[in-house]
């Protein structure tokens, strides 16, 4: 079975600001903010080139960041269903 | 309505309307000095009865306006003023969008702000009517208006509405800016107090924010401050805040542009005077 595709929306509708380490991030769509702790933000940032599986998001995240997991794909594919139930990331 | 008051405060007005004398003569003793609003006002309070045969048997008061909390149970008509109060704060907090609203009060000195938050009974009214009776221009006690364009806090100066025991703090003001003593509210005992002639006059002035407080009171508490982090306040205030999702993004930027640029303390205190200590100190840093 082929690895689940997820994608999300663009950047430019939504607003993010940096807090202590933290994202506020206003969802255009929704109307909602959120809060989003590393690699959340990092993982839409990596979404912004297009769907991708978790393991080619973990790829696209290794280029700019050292990911400090085993099994990096299994850690994004966690924080990708967290994304999910918040209505940020969905599968296509 | 039979009678009608027309009420200014601060960048709002109001027309009140009654279908009883009294709760109106309250309102205009109350808020003797205010300005009369021009045009048409921003939001409308009715105070109906609840059903007409109530109006002569066992009067209570329904709060009606543009805007209307379904279960919003009748008050008592001795309670009229509460009534009426109470409902200029809904139209407020469910109509209001040319402000971020934050259930907070404000004082000035020198053209600067400070905005102090809190849970009900954690003092903020209290210590905002306080302020504005020592040195400082009292803004508001229960509402704060953030500008969603620049950032300023402009003053919403309606009546202080004291609790229980806070009234014996005002024992010293002038009886008339005081309103009548009333019993058995959804709130224990409530009066109103009129702002000073400071706050009434410049009611028109904005003032630039530098600091915000999470007050909290407690008789057992030790007095102590305690820094609060930009996400911790950028969180309550959201709570704090009546129109915060009605507002959306421009919201979400008042907001971040707000807890980003200005330091955010919590404060402790047992008595007033510790709380006045605690933010004199604060306030000199700032």
């Amino acid at each position: 079975m082929a690895a689940s595709l997820y994608a999300a929306d663009p950047p430019e509708t939504m607003r993010q600001f940096e807090v202590e380490g933290l994202t506020l991030l206003y969802h255009r769509k929704s109307g909602l903010t959120h809060f989003l702790a590393p690699p959340a933000p990092q993982i839409l940032a990596a979404l912004s080139a297009g769907p991708a599986s978790a393991a080619e998001i973990a790829a696209r995240m290794g280029e700019s960041f050292e990911i400090e997991s085993e099994d990096p794909a299994a850690a994004i594919a966690a924080r990708l269903a967290e994304l999910e139930a918040a209505g940020l990331v969905w599968r296509t | 309505m039979n009678h009608v008051f027309r009420l200014q405060v601060g960048p709002v007005s109001f027309r009140i309307g009654s279908q009883w004398r009294r709760p109106v003569a309250q309102l205009r003793r109350l808020y003797e000095g205010y300005p009369e609003p021009e045009g048409v006002c921003d939001f409308t309070v009715r105070l109906e009865a609840e059903r007409v045969w109530r109006r002569w048997l066992r009067p209570s008061v329904a709060i009606r306006g543009d805007y209307v909390l379904p279960d919003a149970a009748p008050l008592p008509l001795a309670q009229g003023l509460l009534a009426a109060e109470m409902g200029m704060n809904l139209q407020m907090a469910l109509g209001q969008k040319r402000f971020l609203l934050l259930h907070a009060a404000s004082v000035e000195r020198d053209g600067r702000a400070l905005l102090m938050t809190g849970h009900s009974g954690a003092g903020k009214s209290t210590l905002g009517a306080l302020l504005g009776e020592r040195g400082w221009r009292f803004m508001g006690d229960e509402f704060a208006l953030l500008d969603l364009a620049d950032g300023r806090l402009h003053p919403f100066p309606r009546a202080v509405s004291l609790k229980n025991e806070s009234l014996g703090l005002f024992d010293g003001v002038d009886p008339a800016r005081l309103g009548p003593v009333l019993t058995g509210t959804p709130k224990g005992r409530i009066r109103h107090l009129r702002p000073n002639g400071e706050a009434v006059a410049r009611m028109g002035e904005p003032a630039t924010p530098v600091l915000i407080l999470f007050p909290r009171f407690g008789r057992d508490l030790e007095p102590t401050v305690r820094e609060v982090g930009a996400a911790e306040a950028f969180m309550r205030l959201t709570q704090a805040s009546t129109n915060y999702v009605a507002l959306g993004e421009s919201g979400f930027d008042a907001l971040t542009r707000f807890v980003g640029a200005l330091p955010c303390r919590a404060i402790d205190y047992a008595d007033t005077a510790q709380a006045q200590a605690l933010i004199d100190e604060l306030w000199a840093k700032a």
